[in-house]
């Protein structure tokens, strides 16, 4: 299978501090689910950054869509970026664009027509349960609304690999799974997922997801060779 | 060129934009007001010098001194008759003695000076064109000749400290309006950084879902383009106004140098263009301002 994302060497420093990440190295296929544990202060969300192309690497190789995503020239950088979608864990919602506008963003980033864009926002509004909310501004929304605004954001332009920053944590459980099985249905059409996580029973919710851990900015496995999260009892042979 | 005009209007709304809200039109309003008022007193010494020279450059003035008047008058008259028969020469008048004392009058008063002083007599010469130094010199032996106290002066020679200050102030008012320009880039500077600070968190998200530098700074260089214009035709009413009313005065004065000191079409409508400038300079200046900024990010 071909890779999507690989890793070899990588280690990130903010400034002239310790190294935040290091020494990763991994491989992330199309089509797969993954998921990014490890307790707070990690480097989960650092290990995103460089995902979603909002950093360079301090060292090693990132390979994206089988570039070089580190020396990529950076007119070449918004290209790669609009196959990527991204939920942000403080959900970056623009304060005065209604939800309509927030998720139809990345499709007017990409040039889409307006008159294309108006069904799949208005479909992805009713998905996240907030049809009737469509004018709505993130102030007037709950937590839980501005989230599943900052998923729809995240999903309406089919990424190749959707990246998500604790992506369930101000959602009830009911809507945790809701949003769970969204991905779940993006990745069944190929989209390949990463969702970083500190909530350990979300693992189970996905058969054959693979899971990373980091710890204190390193991978658990420092190999690369991703761990398969328990199964659920029910599911167990 | 007139692309970023046309960006639709949900991209607009990305960044909010406020027609007068803000303190940026009313700053360029301020300086495009100064500026039209010193390119208006530059383009106006322009043409005065211009105007001034050109007539000068080709009149000079005949002196005849000689104590005797009646000598005085035969030597104006055959000097006048001399210069009558030089191609060189168009017009030739010699000045009665009663516009002489009319001319010196300011300074030493109305008496009847003419017996109490021996003026000299002024021959005005008009040229086919700007004489060279030696015919010139030729002009003076060949009237020498006939009046031995007669001097032939270029009359650029009289007017020349004066046009020498007129070019300084042209310099200066032409000076100004490059500080002036300066200073706009500058206030459009500003306002794009704290345009950037305000709308930064915005930027990062459109940034990061694939927006291009060249998107975003369309953004920006159409709301301070639009601040610039609307500023600029505000500055240029009031300078507008100004300029129109000190024509008036200048006019109602009607004499010589002040009177030549006033606009043409052509000087107008440059005054007119410079609002239009100035939104090309703020456009430009916000360009290079918000993509020098989006350049520090990855």
């Amino acid at each position: 299978m071909d890779e999507i994302v690989r890793f070899e060497n990588v280690g990130l420093r903010y400034g002239a501090g310790a190294e935040t990440l290091a020494d990763l190295n991994f491989t992330l296929y199309p089509g797969s689910f993954y998921f990014l544990t490890g307790a707070s202060g990690a480097g989960k969300t650092s290990l995103l950054k460089l995902l979603y192309l909002s950093q360079r690497p301090s060292r090693g190789i990132i390979k994206l869509f089988g570039e070089d995503a580190v020396t990529m020239p950076r007119e070449r950088l918004p290209g790669f970026r609009r196959r990527i979608g991204v939920v942000f864990q403080d959900f970056r919602l623009v304060p005065h664009l209604s939800a309509f506008d927030n998720i139809a963003l990345p499709l007017r980033v990409a040039g889409v027509r307006e008159k294309d864009l108006e069904v799949p926002v208005a479909e992805m509004l009713e998905w996240v349960g907030l049809g009737d909310r469509t004018s709505a501004r993130p102030a007037t929304l709950s937590g839980g609304e501005q989230q599943r605004v900052a998923i729809a954001r995240a999903v309406i332009g089919r990424p190749e690999i959707l990246v998500a920053d604790e992506p369930t944590g101000n959602v009830d459980p009911d809507m945790a799974i809701r949003l769970l099985q969204l991905f779940e249905a993006l990745n069944t059409l190929g989209t390949t997922i990463v969702v970083a996580t500190h909530d350990i029973h979300l693992l189970s919710k996905i058969p054959g997801a693979q899971m990373m851990r980091l710890e204190k900015g390193m991978l658990a496995d420092p190999t690369g060779s991703l761990r398969h999260p328990p199964l659920p009892n029910d599911q167990q042979q | 060129m007139f692309k970023f005009f046309v960006i639709p209007g949900h991209d607009r709304r990305l960044i909010p934009e406020g027609r007068l809200s803000g303190p940026m039109p009313w700053v360029i309003a301020i300086m495009i007001f100064l500026t039209v008022l010193a390119a208006a007193a530059g383009l106006a010494m322009t043409r005065a010098m211009g105007d001034v020279s050109d007539e000068l450059s080709s009149r000079a003035t005949v002196q005849i001194v000689e104590a005797n008047s009646e000598i005085r008058s035969d030597q104006a008259a055959a000097v006048a008759e001399r210069l009558r028969s030089i191609p060189l020469v168009e017009e030739v008048r010699v000045l009665p003695p009663e516009e002489i004392e009319a001319l010196i009058e300011p300074w030493l008063g109305t008496q009847d000076l003419g017996e109490d002083i021996p003026l000299p007599a002024l021959v005005d010469v008009k040229l086919a064109r700007a004489a060279t130094d030696a015919e010139y010199q030729s002009l003076r032996s060949d009237l020498q000749r006939i009046a031995p106290g007669a001097r032939i002066e270029p009359s650029s020679g009289y007017i020349a400290p004066v046009i020498s200050l007129v070019r300084s102030f042209q310099w200066i008012a032409f000076g100004l309006v490059a500080l002036l320009a300066l200073a706009t880039a500058s206030a459009v500077i500003i306002s794009a950084r704290s345009a950037l600070n305000t709308h930064g968190e915005t930027i990062a998200v459109v940034h990061l879902l694939g927006g291009t530098d060249e998107q975003i700074s369309r953004l920006f260089q159409r709301r301070i383009a639009l601040d610039a214009l609307l500023g600029g035709l505000i500055g240029l009413v009031g300078g507008g106004a100004i300029i129109w009313l000190i024509s008036g005065q200048l006019s109602a004065l009607g004499s010589g140098l002040v009177q030549s000191v006033g606009l043409d079409w052509w000087s107008w409508l440059i005054i007119a263009v410079i609002p239009i400038l100035g939104m090309f300079l703020a456009m430009i200046t916000a360009r290079w301002t918000v993509i020098g900024a989006l350049k520090k990010i990855v």
